[in-house]
């Protein structure tokens, strides 16, 4: 007979970021089979699950780039007893930080309006569109992080082996050949 | 072609019911519904919430590492826009011609990543709703709950997905964001054994996709009524095809047809899209709104994908998709499919080709030759198009003598589906939430729709409301990083 195990709960949002982060952690093949009997996932965009609920474990790709972001990190935050910052962009912005240096009304004017292809451009200007912030913002700024894993994207091999270390409860630990940030 | 319920005369007394965010989608997006006391439906919109002005940081860069940077705009097909700008940048050096073994590197790296993110997008994000129906328990409409009940057509689905990664890290170096091609041409070729290794397992991705047309074709079979009729609305359509009027998912010419199946322009060479494609802004979006010029936004605006493609090419070269092809058209009868729906089994028919095409090409021994670079004339300007998994993609671009980027231009695959994926909710919110209370199965109907589209809300763009608004970043100890703040004009300031 079967006993149930208790299964660690895991969420996971991507922010400014471009997914392939999240694509990277699919790149565990066919350990995502052994990972479901040991996790029930959350909020994630694997899921239908559209807010964050009281998890074990949070997992964030990308920075911060608008007010939205913000609010998702929070509630990731105020939820998740461990987080992980998972990426370049998360860690320190990563590209999208680029636009830094850039006053963001200037990007804002040259994409929708002096746009090489664009008829009558103007600024979309609608409430439901969430405010961009000024600059691109590592999430280790905003609220507190327990792990990074860095990369661009970190390997499938390296998320495994956090993933498999905190389900574990050991220290979770990359070591040499895991660890790289391209 | 109506744009009926996308702006409710009236929107001050009508209840807001909002999907945010859009799930087992890439990236983020929103949709807006907007219904009075008898949950009469007043306005529909699929809002895209991030900015990012890629076409503005990439400006001042030195070229040569474009095709390295733009990958970063999206994570499920980064190989897609790493091709498209060495496509365009192929003109920068002067080389339009590339050594046989570099096009067919590329050709091979492209095969992986279709098959990869068309893999992913059925299996992983859109089988759960097919399989357990559109309304059914939320908290099993996943992959999970697809592992549980249909184990085997989860791990299939894992292992295609799994194999076109393997292939484009035999091609670029790395399963995400590589760096095989540059402009000109290839850094890498196959080596035997690496060539040897994706050999083995090519006959047995052959096969498994053509058990994934298979299942969804059965799905249109049975349910012929749904599937013909849920979301449908009548669009031109557009895709590049090869210069013999075949599928070609790597390189070829414009073709337009309009909701009928006539062609409207044809043989249109990408480096002129800017005589035949303009964009229009809309308020409420930070994607941007393509339309054809000749007919202009209203009736301008088109679908691109598989479904246009698969409809759209004349015939496919590889005999296994061929057949399915025809069977596809055969089922749709004279006019077009238009329905969504018919997007999946589209998909799978190119993933199907997509396998077939890496088999041919690990046959050929040029993906093991050793003359990777073609050079010629330098030039200042160049546009680079490729069919992405979602649908034609532009890269577009001016350098200067200094090697550095003046202008970039980018139209993604999902921005070309922009105002289709939105016609298509409108209808869905026709056809089911209508008159009903609002519950998350009817709401996950409005996300079908949208799915089937594959959008890549990662490649799209954000925004700003027209009431005065401030926003304020803590760090963890309270303290104000930055605020940003709106003024009633829409204008906008910050300060750190
Ligand atoms: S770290 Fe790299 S892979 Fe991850 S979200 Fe950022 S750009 Fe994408």
């Amino acid at each position: 007979m079967d006993v149930p195990v208790k299964k660690l709960k895991v969420a996971t949002a991507t922010l400014a970021g471009c997914f392939g982060c999240h694509m990277s952690f699919l790149d565990i093949d066919e350990r995502l089979l052994e990972l479901i009997k040991l996790v029930e996932f959350d909020r994630s965009p694997l899921t239908d699950i559209k807010h964050c609920g009281p998890c074990d474990i949070g997992i964030i790709e990308g920075g911060l780039c608008n007010a939205e972001n913000v609010h998702v990190l929070q509630e990731f935050r105020l939820n998740c007893k461990t987080l992980i910052a998972i990426g370049a962009c998360a860690i320190n912005g990563g590209l999208p930080a680029q636009r830094n240096h850039l006053s963001l009304p200037l990007i804002l004017e040259e994409v929708y309006h002096a746009q090489h292809g664009l008829i009558d451009g103007f600024i979309p200007n609608d409430p439901e569109l969430p405010l961009p912030l000024d600059k691109v913002y590592p999430i280790h700024e905003v609220v507190k992080v327990d792990y990074f894993i860095p990369g661009c994207p970190p390997s499938g091999d390296a998320i495994w082996k956090v993933l498999t270390d905190l389900l574990a409860g050991r220290e979770p630990e990359l070591g040499h050949n895991l660890m790289h940030y391209d | 072609m109506s744009a009926s319920l996308e702006t409710a005369v009236h929107p001050e007394n009508l209840r807001r019911v909002v999907i945010d965010p859009v799930s087992r989608v890439e990236g983020h997006g929103k949709v807006t519904i907007l219904l009075d006391d008898k949950n009469k439906v007043h306005q529909v919109r699929l809002h895209i919430v991030e900015f990012r002005g890629f076409e503005k940081f990439i400006q001042g860069r030195p070229y040569w590492e474009v095709p390295v940077m733009v990958q970063r705009l999206c994570g499920i097909c980064p190989v897609s826009h790493h091709l498209a700008a060495s496509k365009a940048l192929d003109h920068i050096v002067g080389a339009i011609h590339l050594t046989p073994t570099a096009e067919k590197m590329r050709r091979l790296m492209h095969y992986g990543q279709i098959l990869q993110s068309h893999a992913l997008h059925f299996f992983h994000l859109s089988s759960p709703d097919l399989l357990f129906g559109f309304d059914s328990d939320m908290s099993k409409r996943n992959i999970i709950g697809v592992a549980e009940k249909h184990p085997d057509t989860a791990k299939r689905g894992i292992l295609l997905r799994k194999f076109g990664q393997e292939v484009i890290r035999h091609t670029a170096g790395k399963r995400i964001h590589g760096t095989g091609a540059v402009p000109g041409g290839v850094n890498k070729s196959l080596s035997i054994a690496e060539r040897d290794e994706l050999l083995n397992d090519i006959y047995q991705i052959v096969s498994w996709s053509r058990d994934a047309v298979h299942l969804v074709k059965d799905m249109h079979h049975q349910n012929p009524e749904l599937y013909n009729s849920f979301g449908s609305f009548r669009a031109n359509y557009m895709s590049i095809v090869g210069l013999d009027g075949g599928m070609d998912l790597y390189h070829g010419q414009l073709r337009g047809r309009d909701e009928s199946g006539n062609i409207i322009f044809d043989g249109v060479d990408y480096q002129n899209y800017s005589q035949l494609i303009a964009e229009e802004v809309k308020n409420w979006s930070y994607m941007k709104f393509p339309y054809l010029k000749s007919l202009g936004t209203e009736k301008g605006w088109y679908r691109v994908g598989p479904l246009s493609r698969v409809q759209n090419c004349d015939f496919i070269s590889t005999p296994l998709a061929e057949v399915e092809r025809r069977d596809f058209a055969a089922f749709s009868g004279v006019m077009p499919m238009h329905a969504p729906l018919g997007y999946h089994w589209a998909r799978m028919i190119e993933m199907l080709h997509a396998a077939e095409m890496i088999k041919e090409l690990l046959h050929d021994d040029d993906i093991m030759g050793d003359d990777l670079m073609a050079k010629g004339e330098r030039g200042n300007e160049g546009v680079g198009v490729i069919e992405a998994p979602r649908g034609t993609l532009i890269h577009h671009y001016r350098v200067d003598e200094n090697d550095l980027v003046t202008m970039c231009n980018l139209i993604v695959s999902t921005t070309h589906n922009n105002q289709a994926m939105n016609e298509a909710v409108r209808r869905v919110a026709q056809q089911y939430l209508q008159g009903h209370e609002v519950t998350e199965g009817l709401l996950n109907h409005i996300e079908v729709a949208i799915r089937a589209f594959d959008p890549c809300l990662s490649c799209a763009t954000h925004a700003l409301g027209k009431m005065p608004l401030q926003v304020e970043l803590l760090n963890g100890a309270g303290e104000q990083l930055s605020t940003m703040s709106r003024s009633n004009n829409g204008s906008i300031c910050a300060e750190v």
